[in-house]
Parts: C-alpha cells; structure tokens; sequence
C-alpha cells in the first residue's frame, strides 16, 4: 500500500456526524481531459471566452429536456434530511459535500438565469451569476459524487442528486471542461472496445490463459469462448473482469457455471465492456454509442440472449435503459428477461439443481456482502420486489456455510457507496476515496470484530477494485474483497472433476 | 513534469508515466524508482523486462493473473502471486511498474 499524504479517518465504534470543516476538499480537483479526448466524445476541447453564455444555454437546454431537473432545481425546502446521509460528507466534513449543498452549486445558478425573483432579486433567494470561481467548485465537487443516490432515498421530495450531478457534468463537458478519468476511458471504448483499451489478440491470450488454469485446478475442459458466432448467450461483463483481482475470479465462476447449465454462450471483442461511462458524465449521446456496441455484437454473432457480468453501473443502465438506448431487442428469445443478470442466471441453476455445490469449499471464509449502490437504488433482479438484495445473497448463501449481513441502515436501499463509483475511481481522487469509503469500513468492522466476518463480497467492478484499494488504509488486507461468482466458483464441483486428493494446487491457497 | 534521464529531458503526463513510449531507456525506470525512494533489484528488472515484452505483442499491459502466472513459470512457484509483486513494488505492479517500464496507465475499473 502507497503512504497516505493525508489523514485517514478513524473508525468509531458508532458512526457519528461530525462536524463541518468547511473548505476541507476545496483542493481536490480531479485531472481535467486534454482537448483531444474531448474531442473523442464531441464536446469543445477547452473552454471558450465565452464559455458562460455557453453553459446557461446548455442548462436551458437539458431543463427542458429533463424536467426532473427542474423539479429538483424548484423543490428543495432545505429540510436538512440529506445532509448526514452522504458517504462523502461523513468521511471528509466538508459542508459542500452535504448532498444539499451539492445541489445549491447547480441551483444558485438556476435560480439566477432561469426564475423571476433570480433574474430581479438576486441576493434575496440565494442566486448568483456563474462566474469563474462558481465553475470551479462545480468542478471540484460534482467530481466528489459518486451518483450512489442515497441522499435520495431520504429526501421527501425524492431529489435525485446524482442526477445533478451528472446533469452538471454535461454542461461542464459541452463547455470543454471535462475530467480525464472517464472521457479517457469512454474514447478507449470507442477506439478499442472496452474502458482498459485490451484489444482482441490479448483477450485472446487472457482467456486461454483462464482455460488452461481451469483445467489444470479440476481437469475439466471449461471453455470461455470468444467471438463464437451461433451461440444462445452473449456474456457482457466488465473488461476488469478480464484483467484485475478478485473480479477474474468472478469470470472463472460465470464459465462455470454456463458450462454445468449446458449452455452455448460467448463472449465479444467489440461488445468486450458492461461498464457505460456516458452515464457518468450524463451524456445521453455518448452513453447510446457505448450500448450501440452491444447491440451490433448481438447482431452480428446471431445470439439469443444476452447476460451481463457483475458490474453495478452498467445492471443500471441495461436494466434501466437499455431498450431505450439501443433497442428494440425483438430479435432476442422473449422468454427470457431482457438482459439477464448472470445473477439471475446462476440462482436459477441451484433452483433447478443442475450445479453440484459443496459448501465447504468457502469454510475458510465468514462472507458478508456489499450491495451496489446502482443495482441495490436504481434496478431490480428477478420478478419480485427487493429481488438485487435478495438474489446476491440468495446465492452467497447456496455456496457458503457462513454468512452475516453487516448493520441494517448500511446495506440493501440504504446501502453506502463503496466510494469510489460515478467515474471517480482514479488515483488523483485517492483521498476522497479512501475517506469515502469511511462508513462502509466502520460498518465492516463492527461485523468483524461481533461475528468474525472475514470476506466481503461484491458484484461491481468499481466496488471491487475501489475496496482492495483503500481497505489497507482502514488495516483490513485486500484478500478480504471477493467476487460473488468467485464463492460460487470455490464451491460448485465440475462435473468430471477430480477429487481433491488429485489437486495438488490446493496448497496454494493458503499461502 | 518532465524528467531528466542521461541528459535528455522527456515528457511525462500528469500522473508520472512516459507521455512517449518510444522514450524508454533503462535509465527511466531508475529515474522514477529514485524519486519514489525505491532501488531496483534484478527482481524488479524480471518484471519491467517482462511488461515491456507483453506490451510489445499485446499492446497493453498484461492482466494481474497473466502476469503471476508468468511469473511463476520463469521465476519460480513461489514468485508467481500478487503479494510477491506488492512486496517488490508496494503502489501496484500493474501501476507502478508500468510506469516504470514506460507502459501506459490501465485505466478503467482497476
């Protein structure tokens, strides 16, 4: 782990509000982007002089295009019931991080060009010209939301922060001020297929290299097929999937666990990434060239159905937008959901008793589980209300013998961001990140010191590369972060494998 | 900020890696591991030497298992895992020693 240049929160017994620091994160600004990956996108490479008269145009424009936002812009009464529920806030005191506050950034400005008592009485009612310095804290701190929607779920009138904040970036991005980490990443997914930029032949690689590690744990030929036209399935997962751990681990499980159900499956080198960074920045348009890639890769390989991976933003925007972004998927068998969760997918194969478990294999382990804050506030698994919480640990607790859920205000709709979600998870960033994720460790820590938990699991690429990351500030080790799939891989006996006494690997493990 | 390295100044990008790939010389990796208070061991040249000849097929960094696994054949079982490779280069290898070797950052959920 780096040295920390800033000062780690302490974890309390019982979480506690603390009290404002303003100005704490006032110097967090993330890397902005180079005028060419604007360009990538469509936006302006940098700001004009006239950047301001730009930026109330493109406001008016997306008010009238969401009306939601107007509504959020007109309908806060200052109750102060957001103000204690954001991760950010809690971990780095800052009052602008108050999800109100956040929203006043966006609202002061509104209420200046766009209401009458604004345009005539501005200092009455809190409104302010966009100047320079009001930009710049749009920056910093629309950048210091991780669209996790929490504040929301406590704000009576139903504001939805994340949407400001993803609306604030769109206007940022049409002025040609972007930041770098995602519209980096979405130009690599234009230019290469996926957010890390794996091109084809080193998929290729990669993949073989899963297959033969595979057999050589169990001796069974599980294939993870690539490009393969005519198949019933194609796996649209996050390309971290492809290259970081533990999320490999979660690919092994998926491969699997298709090939114990006996299904054609394939994987697709243009459709190679779930994650849709366009929902980050709110770019409408670049978010339905993203999905566009899915679409074609369906297309193109004739297949039936399409599932996706563990990734919490992208179950959003297939569960939520998908139709509308790159549909109609008539093409697709309609007897069964449009997309799929592979969670779905897998519980539905211990239902029907077509994977052999042996729960022992994750004796090892006490599991507790991370909801997503995008799968558990802005989607739904299986055909029952509450199915994204009960189905992840439906199928934690068919693969493992131990399991405790940590405090209830911290999990399921109330669950916290992992802190680093909303295209935030970059080094620059690593402060608020590891202060961020502040409430999640206190809550994990009060089930490992009560129950022994020993194991997180997570189902989101972000989750999981963010916590591996920032859990040895908080004195945890980053082997405690585990993919769902990975417990379900650990446990499920292939057909045709070799009995342990064979596995001479086995040893491995417990170095 | 750029950085000096046998006389030559070179380019790097805001977070430190080469903005030139074709820039590379030996001296950079010893350039950036001086400032990071790190002496490079024959160890740590196994790995940059290998993500620099990944990178050179593939045209990206190798992923952590492809990386392990490789490891593990050329260098020994007991290389060839994640904690060996912190233990040699304590911000990431796939981070830190790709800044080293002059590799591009990976970027996205990683």
């Amino acid at each position: 782990m780096a040295k920390a240049n800033f000062e780690v929160p302490e974890l309390k017994e019982h979480p506690e509000v603390p009290k404002i620091e303003p100005g704490a994160m006032a110097h967090l600004e993330t890397f902005k982007a180079k005028p060419e990956f604007m360009e990538a996108l469509g936006f302006p490479g940098e700001l004009s002089d006239n950047w301001q008269e730009q930026a109330i145009d493109a406001m008016g424009d997306m008010l009238k295009k969401y009306r939601s936002l107007q509504v959020y812009m007109d309908s806060c009464v200052k109750c102060g019931a957001c103000t204690d529920k954001c991760h950010y806030y809690l971990g780095t005191k800052d009052p602008k991080n108050m999800p109100v506050a956040r929203q006043d950034l966006m609202r002061k400005v509104y209420r200046r060009y766009f209401t009458f008592a604004g345009k005539y009485f501005p200092k009455l009612v809190g409104a302010t010209d966009f100047t320079q310095e009001v930009l710049d804290d749009w920056y910093n701190y629309y950048h210091q939301c991780s669209q996790c929607r929490r504040c929301s779920v406590f704000c009576p009138y139903g504001i939805d922060t994340a949407e400001i904040s993803m609306a604030a970036r769109e206007i940022m991005d049409r002025i040609g001020l972007g930041d770098k980490y995602s519209n980096e990443i979405i130009g690599k997914v234009f230019r290469i297929g996926n957010n890390l930029g794996l091109p084809g032949p080193a998929l290729e690689d990669t993949l073989e290299g899963l297959e033969e590690d595979v057999f050589d744990d169990t001796g069974v030929e599980v294939k993870y097929p690539l490009d393969q036209k005519g198949v019933d399935i194609l796996l649209v997962t996050p390309s971290a999937d492809f290259f970081a751990e533990p999320h490999v681990d979660g690919l092994i499980g998926y491969g699997k666990v298709f090939h114990e159900a006996g299904v054609s499956w394939t994987m697709s080198s243009k459709a190679s990434e779930a994650a849709n960074f366009g929902m980050f920045i709110g770019s409408y348009e670049n978010m339905r060239k993203v999905s566009q890639r899915i679409r074609e890769a369906a297309l193109e390989l004739g297949v039936k159905r399409i599932i996706f991976g563990e990734c919490g933003h992208a179950w959003r925007v297939a569960y939520a937008f998908l139709n509308t972004l790159a549909g109609p998927w008539d093409f697709l068998d309609q007897n069964y959901p449009v997309p799929q969760h592979i969670l779905e997918f897998t519980l539905g194969e211990l239902e029907k008793g077509t994977l052999n478990i042996d729960k022992s294999a994750n004796d090892d382990m006490v599991l507790t589980f991370h909801d997503s804050c995008n799968v558990a506030r802005a989607t739904r698994m299986g055909d029952k209300p509450g199915g994204q919480f009960e189905i992840p640990r439906a199928v934690i607790k068919a693969v493992c013998n131990n399991y405790v859920d940590m405090p209830e205000d911290t999990i399921r709709e109330a669950t916290f961001c992992c802190g680093g979600g909303g295209g935030l998870l970059t080094d620059d960033l690593m402060e608020l990140r590891v202060k961020g994720a502040k409430p999640r460790m206190e809550a994990l820590k009060s089930v490992t010191e009560e129950y022994g938990v020993t194991h997180m699991a997570a189902i989101c690429a972000i989750c999981k590369s963010q916590f591996t990351k920032v859990i040895p500030y908080y004195g945890f080790d980053m082997d405690q972060i585990v993919s769902v799939h990975q417990l379900v891989s650990n446990a499920l006996i292939l057909s045709g494998q070799n009995s342990e006494d064979e596995d001479d690997e086995s040893e491995e493990d417990a170095a | 900020m750029p950085i000096e390295v046998d006389g030559k100044t070179l380019e790097t990008d805001e977070e430190g890696y080469l903005v030139n790939l074709s820039d590379w010389v030996p001296g950079v990796a010893e350039v950036m591991a001086k400032e990071d208070d790190l002496e490079l061991t024959q160890d740590h040249w196994d790995i940059i030497n290998f993500l620099r000849e990944y990178y050179e097929e593939y045209q990206i960094a190798p992923a952590v298992r492809v990386l392990t696994k490789a490891v593990g054949k050329r260098l020994g079982k007991e290389k060839g895992n994640s904690k060996y490779l912190y233990g040699l280069f304590p911000y990431g290898p796939g981070k830190q020693a790709c800044r080293y070797a002059g590799l591009p950052k990976p970027t996205g959920c990683v």
